[in-house]
């Protein structure tokens, strides 16, 4: 049974993936929509970024002195000028771990 | 002109980054599965079958909760359905694909792949054989996530919870859009999304991964009809 529901749930997840990319004829979509989808990874990833940030795991939102707001905050410093993705995230957990272990 | 061989490195290079965050929380998902109570042939056949981070955990959650299979199966298409738009992004740099290799191709498509090859791609539009960056950055993900998600099946959580590493995750997707920080229309956007992904976060469904999205683009939209 629930098998079955992850191969359907897998089905469904494939298509998502493939229906854009083999179905869909480049041409059908206009000059508008193409210059709007320049902005899809700044219109998608804050999705992910701010609940895993902001929110904790009871579904609740965190306090404004929260650890994570401070990591979030180094990373995004480092981040912008390291353009270095491993500076990005180790700066970001080492300053959370910093706060949550010594202070 | 790059080989083939050439930009499917490229591609394993860009994104290996990102197996920092990824790796820690794959094992993450493979533990909580079997903590969860389900088999752990189940556990690991969503790794292969869905092969979708997120998607993975909150199926297992709801299912344990109580949740009907229709609700799990519901929940993971619409948080998996951010996928039409990354595909719609990369769609003009695979048009020349035939049929099938574009049906292989789609299902190694990931969130950090799609936005290291995106990068890629918006810089090298002249390749050859551009998919094979996708390949590349895909492949890498999918084996990562493969052995990351078992090893936690097996070993459980060696990964000490204090150490919070699920935050890895909102880092790693810093890193990816942190340098659009420099352009505003860009900042506008991205803070749209994320304040309405606070504002929908109990809409059902885990809905608000995707209304966000439909709304910040809606006003990237608007952005764009202002420049004019």
């Amino acid at each position: 049974m629930t098998l079955a529901a992850i191969i359907f749930a897998g089905i469904l997840t494939y298509f998502t993936r493939m229906t854009m990319i083999a179905l869909i004829n480049r041409d059908m979509l206009g000059d508008k929509i193409k210059a709007v989808l320049e902005y899809v990874p700044s219109a998608v990833f804050p999705a992910i970024i701010f609940p895993g940030i902001f929110i904790n795991d009871f579904g609740t939102f965190i306090e404004i002195n929260d650890p994570k707001i401070f990591g979030a905050l180094v990373a995004v410093i480092v981040g912008y000028f390291s353009k270095n993705v491993i500076a990005t995230i180790f700066s970001g957990l080492l300053s959370y771990w910093l706060i949550i272990f010594v202070f | 002109m790059l080989t083939k061989k050439q930009l499917f490195t490229r591609g394993m290079l860009d994104i290996s980054p990102h197996m920092l965050s990824v790796i820690p929380f794959g094992i993450i998902c493979g533990a909580i599965g079997v903590e969860l109570g389900f088999h752990p042939y189940l556990v690991y056949a969503m790794s292969f079958i869905i092969f979708g981070g997120a998607s993975q955990i909150v199926f297992l959650q709801l299912l344990s909760g109580g949740a009907s299979s229709l609700v799990a199966v519901a929940s993971v298409g619409i948080i998996n359905s951010r996928h039409l738009l990354y595909g719609a992004v990369l769609s003009e740099y695979l048009e020349k694909l035939s049929f099938i290799k574009k049906l292989l191709i789609s299902y190694v498509v990931v969130d950090q792949g799609f936005a290291e090859s995106n990068k890629f791609f918006k810089k090298n539009r002249n390749e050859e054989f551009l998919h094979y960056h996708l390949i590349g950055t895909g492949c890498t993900m999918w084996v990562c996530w493969q052995i990351a998600t078992l090893s936690g099946i097996v070993l459980g959580s060696f990964v000490p919870e204090e150490l919070g590493l699920k935050f890895a995750i909102p880092l790693t997707f810093i890193a990816i859009v942190v340098q659009d920080l420099k352009k505003l229309d860009h900042v506008i956007v991205m803070i749209t999304c994320g304040l309405s992904s606070l504002l929908f976060f109990d809409a059902p469904f885990k809905s608000y991964i995707i209304i966000s999205p439909v709304i910040a683009l809606f006003i990237a939209a608007l952005l764009l009809r202002l420049k004019k």
